[in-house]
């Protein structure tokens, strides 16, 4: 844990986001609630999920050494202290760092080139959804990076747990020439609105967007996403009107969904209002116990995508009208890049051969005549800090500092100068990210898998890291047909590394042989990654994972060999048909006995005899706390912010916070029946009391309406100053008030078990 | 100046000659045999990353890593949990944990290290940022550390000015000791403060 966190607390924050602030001063006080014992451990893990911290393999304090599970005695072990179910406080974390549609600069590059050395492991990840992770952050040193990253404008929340993740977009938008238009600003307006916005924070699970500008190209990876835009443009009364083909319930995971017209022509000005809408009708009727179908696209094969369209009209009709719809349509022109230097041709003169490759594989050209875009592979989508610091350096020497991350786990530069290409081609090669191969076979992408995933089940990275290095060995002299191929690797079926979507996807499962567990990959082929991920691959079977290169050296080899006149990768498996692909590798899924073979006992990159045993609770689903367990959180944090405000002596301030605890408590409540109060202090009072004081629900059994009074008379003189006695006096109301607001909480989910009706959330 | 999060960085001699490869199993072992008197917790492979931080031993208390940032390998040991005492025991604490672990690696597997040259690192830019005030205030706590630890030898010290990267200093001694004088000599010193 850093010396500096308490600095880095006390001093002023300036953040082009400024909400942030305030929302990681909340986060800080929870960490300390939670150290008291004041805060239950799996609203602590919801909440911390809420901001992008997540667990990381072993924190659960064992980890399987290739002898025995190994007991890692962290110092908090012996005080029990969680970080939510079975999680350890001490155990290093991963903290996911959202980047809505990928966009970045070259100041933000700097810091989190920072917080990689600093906090974590000198490497910052590049995700599948644009996102950065960091790896081995301890949880106490998380504000301090979230104050360091809202300095620049980003934020980590919502990053992870059951809330709209990063809204993702095709890296290419606003320079690509298939595109209908630029979905950059869509893309960022509707990240910033659903932000902590009221209706996201009651899903049952998590919700993925995605943007793409066109239909028909990769980028966007549409299909595959909760909700997936892309742009769409039509006449109007004799107008071009800009709009929005829209898709909902796409899906990999375990059981992958494609996502289904919700229409095709969304005016852009409902874009926000009908998103809305979608969250509202998730957040009420999506699952919320059985995690296994809570995901939208299980409602959406419930409902019925005409149903659940109803359904969302319904809703959008009765929404209360909110100014930020459209607001940010009126500076629609503000995420517009421009160029740093001129528009030059590539000079005709002698090129190294590794500039050649590269430019083949790495550049595209933009819509805009003599700027191109450079794509620098990242392997496996690892950058170092040193890295990302020259990068930074190159983007500014050559761009306006334009950047953006990308899903195959890569970084573009857009907006350099065809002409400046030799020179910027020398610099990446100078840091080591002047590879060519980008978006070819030799461009796996990978999730974590079991580097640091609690849920992998093999080494997804180790095996996407020896794929990698074999392949561009040999990459130069493949034919082109194999090198267009894409490889993406998950280490389980959870999808993270998208093999649903590759020509060879390959995800981990084990299988027994004797007394020993053997790391395998179920091979999956066939996926059309083109079409925003139009079509799924299927499994064709297992095989032990230290066999799975040849598996690719074979079927590259056959489709090499026997593929018919421009025939794609997935009508030749078609053609080949699934029988036959499995005789191809027969052979293979044997296992030798361990002293035969002892090498496939064990994982890529892995010396460790191969168990399953390191496999922990996954948090990708967060922990399912309802909307009035935040409300009520919230209240005891501000209650808490009183009590500190009181140990200060300043009465004034904390009289202020007890009485604001108190009508955050009452707020809750009356959300649960009238949903969308209106955020204002006097009337909430009037529907608290109408609806919970005069019908005795939040009555004492004993006491009474005591506690119910305390809060009305601390509304009457919310305006008078408070004394030391008052401010005493109030903060220990208030924490009866909130008190109450539990047991009445309980009350209604009593009733709500009973009549097995949800509490209406509506007037 | 409250001086925490001291990197130490020992060079490794010969450098093309090793395999990381094979020190994901020689630090497992370590993590299994719990061979360090600190919580050793997982091992992290970088091996695909240019210039990266290659192998690392992750530990709650430290990470050790055969560290190759700037194309220089050698074994890094980066103080994560805070440290009570003066800067010169905490000085002293880096090098003796980075002695430590390279005599390992020289029994292990013959590795050999240019004690003649080292850096030192502050993983902190609040705490120490990377300007010529932070070296003027630590340089003679530098001075007194290297003098003792050297044993009076002639060296050179010298400091990094980017203010980008963090309070580096490099240190290159005109004589190469051994790991073992070395580790000798920064317990001894361990021990009087």
């Amino acid at each position: 844990m850093k010396a500096s966190n308490s600095l880095w607390r006390e001093r002023p924050l300036e953040s082009p986001l400024p909400d942030l602030v305030r929302e990681i001063e909340i986060y800080e006080t929870e960490i300390e609630l939670r150290k008291q014992g004041r805060m239950d451990e799996k609203l602590f893990a919801e909440t911390r999920l809420r901001r992008g911290a997540y667990g990381q393999r072993y924190d659960n304090g064992q980890r399987w050494n290739g002898k025995e599970t190994q007991i890692l005695p962290f110092p908090s072990s012996s005080t029990d202290l969680t970080k939510g179910p079975n999680t350890v406080w001490d155990a290093p974390g991963m903290e996911r760092i959202k980047v809505p549609f990928g966009g970045m600069n070259p100041e933000q590059l700097e810091v989190m080139a920072e917080l990689a050395e600093e906090y974590a492991d000198g490497i910052a990840h590049v995700t599948t959804r644009q996102d950065f992770q960091l790896h081995f952050v301890h949880i106490e040193d998380t504000p301090a990076l979230m104050r360091r990253l809202a300095a620049v404008g980003i934020t980590t929340r919502e990053a992870c747990g059951n809330s709209v993740r990063n809204v993702t977009a095709c890296p290419f938008s606003g320079v690509c020439s298939t595109e209908s238009f630029d979905v950059t600003p869509y893309a960022k307006g509707l990240a910033f609105f659903l932000l902590g916005h009221p209706d996201v924070q009651d899903f049952g699970r998590k919700f993925k967007v995605a943007f793409s500008g066109c239909k028909d190209e990769a980028c966007g990876l549409v299909n595959m996403h909760d909700m997936g835009v892309i742009a769409a443009k039509r006449i109007v009364d004799g107008v071009e009107k800009r709009g929005f083909e829209l898709y909902i319930g796409g899906g990999l995971g375990t059981v992958p969904h494609q996502a289904k017209l919700f229409t095709d022509f969304l005016p852009e000005e409902e874009l926000l209002p009908t998103s809305q809408a979608i969250s509202r009708v998730f957040a009420k009727l999506g699952e919320k116990k059985n995690r296994n179908r809570a995901r939208i696209k299980f409602l959406i094969a419930q409902l019925g995508i005409e149903e659940f369209k109803r359904l969302v009209l319904e809703e959008r009709a009765t929404l209360p009208y909110d100014p930020r719809w459209t607001e940010y349509l009126a500076e629609i022109h503000a995420t517009d890049e421009t160029p740093l230097r001129p528009s030059q041709p590539l000079v005709d003169s002698p090129r190294t051969e590794s500039f050649q490759r590269w430019y083949k594989t790495n550049i595209l050209h933009q819509r805009q005549a003599g700027y191109v875009t450079a794509t620098i592979a990242l392997p496996l989508g690892d950058i170092t800090a040193d890295q990302l610091r020259s990068l930074a350096d190159i983007a500014r020497r050559f761009t306006k500092g334009t950047v953006r991350t990308t899903v195959d786990q890569n970084i573009v530069l857009r907006w350099v100068s065809e002409g400046d290409l030799p020179e910027v081609h020398a610099a990446l090669e100078a840091i080591g990210l002047g590879a060519p191969g980008a978006g070819t076979i030799v461009d796996v992408t990978s999730c974590p898998g079991t580097d640091t995933c609690k849920l992998g089940i093999s080494a997804s990275r180790g095996l996407a890291s020896e794929l990698r290095q074999r392949l561009a060995e040999k990459s130069h002299t493949m034919d082109e047909a194999v090198q267009n191929l894409h490889i993406k690797v998950s280490g389980c079926f959870n999808s993270c590394g998208q093999h649903h979507l590759a020509d060879l996807g390959f995800y981990g499962v084990s299988r027994h042989s004797g007394n020993y567990t053997v790391p395998h990959f179920q091979v999956v082929l066939g996926g059309d990654w083109t079409h925003n991920g139009g079509s799924y691959g299927l499994a064709v079977g297992a095989i032990p994972a230290k066999r799975i290169p040849i598996v690719v050296e074979r079927l590259t080899g056959r489709y090499v060999a026997e593929r018919q006149k421009s025939e794609s990768f997935q009508a030749f498996i078609q053609r080949v048909g699934k029988a036959e692909i499995k005789n191809m590798m027969n052979d293979l899924t044997s296992i030798p006995s361990h002293d035969v073979d002892p090498t496939i006992y064990t994982d890529w990159g892995d010396s460790r005899e191969f168990t399953i045993g390191d496999i922990g609770v996954g948090e990708c689903a967060g922990e399912v706390v309802s909307h009035a367990e935040f409300g009520l959180a919230a209240a005891e944090r501000k209650v808490f912010e009183a009590q500190l405000a009181l140990d200060q002596n300043s009465y004034q301030q904390a009289g202020e916070l007890a009485y604001a605890s108190m009508l955050q408590a009452a707020k809750t409540l009356v959300e649960e029946q009238f949903y969308d109060v209106p955020n204002e202090p006097d009337r909430i009072v009037e529907e608290f009391r109408t609806r919970f004081y005069d019908t005795k629900l939040f009555w004492d059994q004993y006491a009474g309406g005591k506690f119910g009074h305390y809060f009305l008379r601390a509304h009457e003189k919310v305006n008078e100053p408070y004394t030391s006695d008052e401010a005493h006096r109030r903060v220990e109301e208030a924490q009866l008030v909130i008190e109450a607001a539990h047991a009445c909480y309980g009350k209604l989910l009593a009733a709500k078990s009973t009549l097995n009706v949800l509490p209406g959330k509506s007037q | 100046m409250n001086v925490q999060h001291i990197n130490f960085k020992l060079f490794i001699e010969d450098p093309q000659s090793v395999n990381l490869a094979e020190y994901y199993a020689v630090f497992n072992t370590w993590i299994q045999q719990q061979v360090l008197d600190e919580l050793l917790v997982d091992v992290a492979d970088y091996l695909q990353v240019h210039h990266g931080p290659g192998m690392l031993l992750i530990g709650h208390e430290a990470d050790y890593s055969l560290d190759n940032r700037a194309g220089r390998l050698g074994l890094l040991y980066n103080r994560k949990k805070q440290l009570e005492g003066t800067t010169q025991e905490k000085l002293a604490q880096a090098a003796r944990a980075t002695l430590t672990v390279a005599k390992l690696l020289e029994k292990e597997k013959g590795l050999q290290f240019n004690t003649r040259e080292i850096q030192v690192l502050i993983n902190d830019r609040l705490l120490v940022p990377n300007t010529t005030e932070s070296f003027v205030a630590l340089e003679p706590e530098l001075r007194a550390f290297f003098d003792r630890f050297y044993g009076g030898t002639k060296y050179e010290l010298s400091y990094k000015t980017d203010p980008r990267e963090r309070f580096t200093v490099e240190i290159k001694a005109a004589t190469r000791f051994d790991v073992e004088t070395l580790l000798k000599t920064v317990s001894l010193e361990t021990a009087h403060v």
